[in-house]
């Protein structure tokens, strides 16, 4: 054993040893957590994404009163519909047939959390996809239709599992959905144009 | 080969040697790189014109001077968007890394019609380009890490006249360059004087010796060197965006691994202790 | 203190462990309970760094391969999209990128050790046979590597590496049309070789390096004084010139890699085109079949053999001579005749010998960044002599008879430190 060299001396300072050992692993630590950072980050939406991503405009004026169109924000289908007056009115009147008719648990921004959904009563502005489980909810947008029934105000029908919503996106009882469906942020630089994708708070 | 075996050293000189060693090995492949790229120097100052030593004009570009970026990007937007694109960089990219404000952005630089984040393209088309060029401008975006500054820098600084060429003008960096003289309203019209020189071999041979002003631009040299400058300090930010970011990231890093290699250094000593 | 073999067993997830998995005994084996010479000293480092420098390669590597899309069309656009828009892309990029020129710098360090000290004498002759293979498996995953990116170098350095094979007598040219699966160098030559440079080599990189650490663990590593220290054990059946790996080479290795990574991090953050040598300027063009540039030459650590096979006037005699100078590392374990593995106990004709060939190498190296013209030509031919003697008239001058060894020690040379 004393040709040996393995065994720490006698004055061998345990505890000095302890410290630094524990000292450099901690900071190794940091330093892989440091290291993890760029790797991390680099799955992060890439400028070229940011910028795809970048806020979309439609000139509303376009839409025929009553018709919808669908314009890509994100990747996402946002459908825009230009509301008559008529179908404002069926937004009232069948709160109890609702499951979030003051949308207290949906997502929209502040200035959607109202029966209107909306900035303006004329524009319904969308995310076009059902809460449930992300397919393109379609056009049910005339009241009382054979299809719907008598008591259908007008709204979105979802052909995968059958969620119903109506003229403001909100959902009916029964459905699969859970929540109402959501609203982007977006605003109106002038009078016929749609900005999707920012707001006040600035771009999304 | 032993290190060293005289107790003069200390043990921790090794340790001192093998640093050495390493920055000695660093330090010979940069010597070594400095025949294949030239090392900035600093540049000929004042006003006078470009000699025989043209070559060695080697101009001091500060990429951290944004007041100098963004004349740069002005220079660029004025005088060579017109034929060449940047295709790799975004006008919200170079806006955002210049504090340029957007409105400034698109009053000033951008072509009416873009957005900032579209990439800085030429309204030029190609195709019209080759046939009036014989070869489509070429993308400036990495122009300054392929050729490098000082290359740029003289390119920009050595057109003179020369009847034989289709454009009127030549170049002594790019001899027989298809780029017209298009910053000769504000540099000045130059012609290129020689002189004979005697031929290693034998014989005489025509040899470059200093540009003569035949009619002065809207610039004084000195006003003209600083926008070549400018606008090179441009093109090296274009080059590298992220250059920047990289130094300051750097020195934090390397700041981080002294403080741990000195940890692991202690503590390496305290377990040889018991190595004899 | 190393568990013995009648420790009790392990209780709780370690015991459960152990049951199913040897970790104790791995560790036991490979760690603590494996002796390795106490005297190890600088030129000992470069093992353990390579390994790090490959896990880096891997990791950088693999998130490269995220961004990046193969393709004549498109692989120039991915890389500038990495470096400008994929965040901290730009990062990833030159640690890959300075990386593989840190690689080079380590292995070539490693295996001058070898030089040094003999550790390619038996009984390790395979050990650096491995390692050659490492080596040139290396420079394959290199080559590829610098293509990925179709800069202008990339493919006028594709285009004069894949010619050389052209000259293999008789198969050559048809060779050469189905390693570029086209005329020319093509987007086929650039996707498969990003198929290569990503899985195939970097597996058998693996599976190599594993080869290579397990035949340096059977024989035991050599030292600086070239002494085999399992001669010499203690009472405890350990080699009494021995130190347990863990922990005493695992805290200066540690100290090490500290070190390499600061300097490998002020290239990466301050230096990282290395003045055009570790990323070449015209690479910063894209791949133009039309314009050469003016000077084509490969990245730096390739340059030595470039050098030679320039040196030759001869197409095909160049080519063979650089295959040889590669090749003939692979048989020193037999060339060497000297009874002694170190050089702190041979002659000084091998000394001189060995300075030779370093100086040649580094020589070779600058040369064959030059344009090939006038003394260029000239210098290379000389030191393309050293180089090649070093080897071929080692059998010679490596006998005890034409050079005298000195009495090698029986225990090893140690300073505490």
């Amino acid at each position: 054993m004393a040709d040996n060299v393995i065994v720490a001396d006698e004055g061998a300072d345990l505890s000095r040893r302890k410290f630094l050992t524990n000292a450099t692993i901690a900071t190794a630590a940091v330093g892989a957590v440091f290291v993890a950072v760029p790797f991390v980050e680099s799955w992060t939406p890439s400028e070229r994404a940011r910028a795809l991503g970048a806020p979309t405009e439609l000139d509303v004026s376009k839409i025929d009163p009553g018709q919808m169109t669908i314009i890509t924000w994100r990747r996402q289908p946002i459908y825009v519909v230009r509301r008559t007056p008529e179908m404002v009115q069926h937004l009232q009147g069948h709160d109890g047939d609702l499951k979030d008719p003051g949308s207290k648990n949906s997502d929209q921004p502040a200035y959607a959390t109202n029966v209107l959904r909306a900035r303006k009563a004329e524009y319904l502005v969308l995310i076009g996809t059902c809460t449930h489980l992300g397919c393109l909810p379609k056009q049910r947008f005339e009241a009382a239709s054979a299809e719907m029934g008598p008591s259908w105000p007008g709204g979105f029908f979802c052909p995968c599992h059958g969620s119903r919503f109506d003229l403001s996106g909100r959902v009916f009882n029964g459905s699969p959905a859970s929540v109402n469906l959501r609203v982007p942020p977006y605003e109106y630089p002038n009078e016929n144009t749609l900005r999707v994708g920012a707001d006040e708070k600035g771009t999304a | 080969m032993r290190i060293s075996s005289s107790p003069v050293v200390k043990r921790s000189g090794r340790f001192l040697l093998a640093g050495l060693a390493e920055i000695v090995l660093v330090t010979g492949l940069v010597a070594m790189s400095g025949s294949v790229h030239a090392a900035e120097e600093a540049s000929k100052e004042g006003t006078k014109a470009l000699g025989a030593d043209w070559q060695h004009t080697l101009p001091k570009n500060d990429v951290a001077d944004k007041a100098s970026l963004q004349r740069g990007a002005r220079n660029f937007a004025n005088y060579c968007l017109g034929c060449h694109s940047m295709k790799y960089e975004r006008w919200s990219r170079m806006a955002k890394d210049l504090d340029i404000p957007e409105n400034l952005l698109q009053k000033d630089l951008m072509p009416p019609g873009d957005k900032p984040a579209q990439y800085i393209l030429t309204s030029m088309p190609a195709a019209d380009a080759e046939t009036w060029f014989g070869k489509t401008p070429p993308d400036l975006s990495l122009m300054a890490r392929a050729r490098g500054t000082a290359y740029l820098y003289q390119f920009l600084t050595t057109f003179y006249i020369d009847p034989t060429r289709p454009t009127g003008a030549n170049n002594l960096r790019l001899p027989s360059t298809a780029m017209p003289a298009v910053l000769s309203e504000l540099e000045g019209v130059k012609r290129a004087v020689y002189k004979t020189e005697s031929r290693p071999g034998g014989g005489t041979e025509q040899v470059f010796d200093h540009f003569e002003l035949l009619a002065p631009g809207r610039l004084t040299t000195a006003e003209y060197e600083s926008f070549v400058r400018d606008t090179v300090n441009f093109l090296d930010y274009v080059g590298e965006p992220s250059q920047m970011a990289r130094r300051a990231l750097g020195v934090w890093v390397v700041l981080f691994l002294l403080v741990f290699t000195w940890l692991a250094w202690l503590m390496k000593k305290e377990f040889w202790k018991d190595v004899h | 203190m190393a568990a013995t073999n009648d420790a009790p067993p392990r209780k709780g997830f370690m015991g459960w462990l152990n049951k199913r998995l040897p970790v104790d005994d791995f560790v036991k084996s490979q760690a603590t309970g494996y002796y390795a010479p106490k005297n190890f000293n600088f030129w000992y480092f470069f093992g353990f760094i390579a390994v790090v420098v490959l896990g880096m390669q891997l990791l950088t590597g693999i998130f490269l391969t995220m961004f990046y899309k193969p393709g004549e069309l498109t692989s120039f656009d991915s890389v500038e999209y990495i470096m400008r828009e994929v965040d901290h892309g730009w990062l990833i990029r030159y640690l890959h990128s300075t990386g593989a020129s840190a690689f080079f710098i380590v292995i070539y360090l490693h295996m001058f050790r070898a030089l040094l000290y003999g550790s390619y004498k038996a009984p390790r002759e395979l050990l650096w046979i491995f390692g050659m293979l490492v080596y040139l498996a290396l420079m394959a995953e290199a080559f590829m590597g610098y293509v990925l990116p179709w800069g202008n170098m990339s493919f006028w350095g594709a285009q004069v590496i894949v010619n050389l094979f052209g000259t293999i007598p008789a198969i050559g040219p048809p060779l050469v049309e189905w390693i570029r699966g086209d005329y020319g160098i093509a987007d086929a030559t650039l996707n498969r070789f990003f198929a290569l440079h990503v899985v195939a080599i970097p597996l058998g990189l693996l599976l190599l390096v594993l080869l290579h650490l397990v035949a340096l663990r059977t024989t035991g590593s050599n030292n600086p004084d070239g002494i085999e220290i399992k001669k010499n054990l203690g009472r405890d059946g350990h080699p009494i010139d021995g130190i347990p790996f863990h922990p005493y080479y695992t805290v200066k290795d540690t100290v090490g890699a500290g070190v390499f990574f600061i300097l490998f991090s002020i290239i990466v953050f301050f230096l990282p085109t290395f003045g055009g040598l570790f990323l070449e300027g015209p690479n910063f063009e894209p791949a133009n079949p039309m314009s050469t540039p003016e000077h084509i030459a490969p990245v730096w650590y390739f340059t030595p053999f470039y050098a030679i096979l320039r040196a030759v006037p001869d197409q095909r005699m160049g080519a063979l001579l650089m295959g040889i100078a590669v090749a003939s590392f692979l048989f020193l374990p037999w060339l060497d005749r000297s009874p002694v593995k170190s050089m702190r106990y041979r002659g000084p004709i091998s000394k001189v010998m060995l300075a030779v060939f370093v100086i040649s190498f580094i020589a070779l190296g600058y040369l064959g960044l030059q344009p090939a013209e006038g003394l260029y030509v000239m210098l290379a031919r000389i030191f393309t002599v050293g180089y090649f003697a070093y080897f071929w008239l080692m059998p010679i001058y490596s006998r005890a008879s034409f050079d005298a060894v000195k009495q090698v020690p029986e225990r090893v040379v140690f300073h505490a430190h």
